[in-house]
This record gives structure tokens, sequence and C-alpha cells, in this order.
């Protein structure tokens, strides 16, 4: 098969633009999350979302229009949780991960068992994704990359310092807000392309492939959107050719992305 | 009081239930040159927290340039340098520059943005704080002092009105420690930025600062360093010894004038 070939297929096409999109703004948001030590805000509510995709399968409501709310109270519920009931973050971010799973498996045996759809959002069926949720897809990432852009400097501030960017008049419980809110949205959009199983993988591992490198922060995040965005890519033909599910091929694509990079910073120490 | 700067009056302060500051009350002046020392745990650097807003008193009140902490709006006319134990994190991917950059988001509005012109502003606290050279390194990969260093100029880089430094010395060299403090003092004197720090270099506060605060959760000394020589009020060990060295110093300073 030719390049052409592939490249032909609406759903090879729309497989490519969604994931593109969802990967540079999966990496942009993972170097903030994995320098604050937030990595797993992405693992936790993905299985919140696997909760609420449940729910809509079982009330027949579209499964992303209930997991992005859902998804966002439960990332406020978390910080809420660090802020004010004296826990770490790993021990919030487990209160609400397995409240997320234990709501989808209880509502799946309502349901009768796990059926073939709540089985695809939890693997990922980027080939499967149809045009409105490619439009989806683009609208939400245009909008979450604008607001990272916007509020760049503040992120940035209260990564590298938390204390001292409250001390110079930055709203720090209103960035961490957003930068939580950001995440959730996130994560329902990346379900799509790796799955609930899988989706912290495309927040953390093209941010620590980059970090690798020993930049500033802006390469940084364009180094770690190109290595998403590049994954991503090769991760669809490569599935598309060899036969192999997208989603985890993408992932070991990340992980192999990541080794090299590792390798290449000892080498060159 | 015109050119009253920090006002604290009457203060309290409990972490849960342990009450860390009773009753503190003190003013400081543009231009003065504080010195903050007391044992471990008496509350030095939870004094500046509370100064800067970052924790609310229970009791009493902090006034910043005449306004409470809540209500100020012009962060920029303040430089802050917390205490740092640790390192940063080696891989943090930060450089110099974008960090001192930081220091300049108090004075912006919406969208924060760092702009050609902030350069000037940038480069100046550099070459104040002598770390030109190094401001496209990362500052995980500098030594304990760079990086005190690079923190001092992003604290430094709005020219702030009052600087709060929170042991500042702690990771420099006696070289590199003596030349911050001497570019302390002449900011303070040319400049008449007032100066509040946490220290535990007794030996050498006593040169340069112009007002001592002797804290041990509540205030038990506040003045000039000729009265806190001949004060009897330092009753406890790390009083006592703070007063012997810093007396000492202060007397040979003196001579020397």
């Amino acid at each position: 098969m030719n390049l052409f070939d592939f490249l032909s297929h609406g759903f090879i096409q729309r497989a490519l633009i969604a994931g593109s999109f969802i990967a540079v703004l999966c990496s942009t948001l993972g170097v903030f999350l994995v320098l604050r030590r937030f990595s797993l805000v992405g693992d936790g509510l993905g299985h919140v979302t696997f909760g609420s995709v449940a729910i809509g399968l079982f009330f027949g409501v579209y499964p992303i229009g209930i997991a992005i709310p859902i998804a966002m109270i439960a990332s406020l519920g978390m910080l809420k949780l660090t802020e004010r009931a004296y826990i770490y973050g790993d021990a919030a971010i487990g209160i609400v991960s397995s409240l997320g799973i234990a709501t989808g498996v209880i509502i799946a045996s309502l349901a009768g068992g796990f059926n073939i759809d709540l089985f695809s959002y939890l693997f990922g069926s980027i080939l499967t994704i149809n045009t409105m949720e490619v439009g989806i897809s683009i609208i939400l990432s245009f909008i979450l990359i604008f607001i990272i852009y916007f509020y760049y400097q503040e992120l940035l501030a209260i990564t590298f310092d938390e204390e001292s960017a409250r001390a110079s008049g930055i709203k720090v419980g209103l960035i961490n807000k957003i930068l939580v809110l950001l995440t959730a949205v996130t994560v329902v959009l990346a379900m799509k392309v790796v799955g609930i199983m899988l989706v912290s993988a495309l927040l953390i591992l093209p941010s620590v492939t980059a970090l690798q490198l020993n930049k500033g922060f802006k390469t940084t995040i364009i180094f770690a959107s190109l290595s998403g965005v590049i994954s991503v890519m090769l991760g669809i033909f490569i599935s598309f050719v060899a036969d192999l599910p997208p989603g985890a091929t993408i992932v070991v694509l990340n992980f192999l992305f990541f080794v090299l990079a590792f390798f290449t910073r000892m080498l060159r120490s | 009081m015109s050119g009253e700067v920090v006002s604290v009056k009457e203060l309290y302060f409990k972490y849960n239930s342990t009450e860390v500051l009773t009753n503190v009350s003190f003013q400081l002046h543009a231009g003065d040159y504080a010195g903050l020392v007391g044992p471990n745990g008496s509350g030095k650097s939870t004094l500046t927290k509370l100064i800067l807003g970052l924790y609310a008193p229970y009791r009493g009140n902090v006034l910043l340039f005449g306004k409470k902490p809540s209500e100020f709006q012009d962060w920029f006319r303040v430089g802050y340098l917390p205490q740092r134990v640790t390192h940063f994190n080696p891989y943090f991917p930060a450089t110099v520059r974008e960090v001192v950059a930081l220091g300049l988001l108090s004075r912006k509005g919406f969208p924060k943005k760092i702009s050609k012109s902030d350069e000037i502003a940038i480069e100046r606290a550099l070459s104040l704080v002598d770390i030109v050279s190094i401001k496209n390194e990362r500052i995980g990969t500098l030594s304990g002092g760079q990086q005190q260093r690079v923190l001092l100029a992003r604290a430094l880089v709005n020219e702030p009105d009052l600087l709060v430094l929170d042991e500042p010395t702690t990771a420099l060299d006696p070289e590199v420690r003596d030349r911050f403090f001497t570019m302390l003092k002449a900011l303070n004197k040319e400049r008449k930025v007032t100066v509040i720090i946490v220290t535990h270099d007794i030996g050498t506060i006593g040169q340069y600062a112009s007002r001592l605060l002797y804290l041990d959760k509540r205030l038990i000394f506040y003045g000039g360093f000729d009265d806190f020589c001949v004060s009897h009020d330092m009753s406890d060990y790390f009083g006592e010894f703070a007063q012997h060295i810093i007396c000492h110093r202060h007397d040979l300073v003196k001579e020397r004038e």
C-alpha cells in the first residue's frame, strides 16, 4: 500500500486530523501536569470518564456530552479534596478515581454486562471517529489551546513556584481550577484516541520525552507536541497496515520515542 | 504615617490550634533595612508570609503600603525571595531568563505577555546579581548559590520598593554572601528600597541592617543595634548568643568607621 492509498480513506483522514489536534492539546497540558506532579490526574479523570460513559450508554445519552461535565465536576472535587481535606494529591486522585470505576462497574452490571460500546471507549477507537466528533475535537482543542496560550505565563509561574506566584498577586486558586478543568475536557477528548485505560499515557509520555532534551519551557512544549503528533500519525498508519489496535500502538510508539530521547540524553551527557 | 511601608498591629497567628505568633506589632518605613532573627520555629517565615498575604491572621492586622494584603493590588512594588531548602528539580525546563521574567507578571494585565521592551528590565536585574552570562542556562543545572541569585533577580526585576527575603544566604559561600549583602545595602541606600531579611546569619546582619526584629513567637526586641546591645530582653540561649555575636561585629564595624 502506498501513502496516497492510505490517505485517501475518509476515516483515516478524520482520525489523523482529530488525533493531531488532541495530541497537541494533551502534550502541551502534559508538560504542566508532569512538572506540577499532577501526572496521575489524567488517569484519575479517565476512570471518572469510564463511569460517566457507562451512565451515558445506560440512559441512551451521547457519552461525550455527559462525560465532559462529570469529569469537570470531578476535577474540581479532586482539587477541593487536596486543598481542604488535608490529604495529598495522590490520595485525592485515588478517591475520585475509584469512585468513577465503581460507578462504571455498577452501571455496566445493571445494564447486563459490558457491551461493545463501553469496550470501544475503554481502549479507544480513533478509526471509527465520525465527522461530528472530529468537529467537536477541533473546536474544543482550539478553545483549550487558546486558554493555555492566554494563561501561559500564570501557568508557568505556578508550575515553577506556587508560593512566589501567589506573592506576586497571581490568582493561584483560579489558575489551578483552570488547569484541572482543561485536563478534564482533554481527557474526555483523548479517550476516543487511545481509550480511557491509556489516556494518561498521551498526557505523560510526550512531555517526559521532551523533558529529556533539556531545553527551555516553550521549546519543551513544542517538542512534546511534535512527539505527540508524530506518534499519533505513525500509530494510525502502523495499526492500519499491521491490523493492530490504534490506541495501544500510539502509546507504544510514544514509549519508544521516550526511550530514544532518554538514551540520546544519556549519550550526550 | 507617610512613608509607612509595613505596619503590623497586635498580630496573632495559629497553625491549627498552636499559636505561632502572639501580639506582634511594629512598623517599617521607606528605606528601613530590618534583620528578622530568632530561633528555629520562632515564627519568622510565618511573619513574612502574613505580611505578603499568603496567610491570614486570626487577630490583628497587617498593612502593606497602607492597605490590607487582601486588598493590595500593586504587587510589583514588592519583591519576594522565598526560603529554599532544596534545589530545583534538575529537569525543570525553564531558563534563567524565563524565571526572571516571571517577576514581571505582577505588572501585567490580561493576558500577561512578556514583550521585547521587558528584555531591558530582565537584563538589568540579571546584571545586578551578576548572572548575565548564564541567562540561557536551565535553572535546575545551576549551583545553589546561582539559583539563589536567579530568584533574587526575579525579586528585583520590577525595581520594588519593598524586598522580603527569607534566608537568602543559606546556599551561598562566604564570598558570594558578602557580595550579596553589599549589593543589598547599596540598593537600600541608593534606591531607598525597604528590606526585611530573615536570617540566621547573625554575624553579618549587624554590619548591614539598620533595624533588628528579634522574634520568638512574640516580638522580644525591635529597634536599632545600639539599643539591642544594651537590651536585657534576651533571656534565652539563642537571644544571648545572638546579642553577643551581633553586638561584637557591630562594635567592630563602628570602630572601623
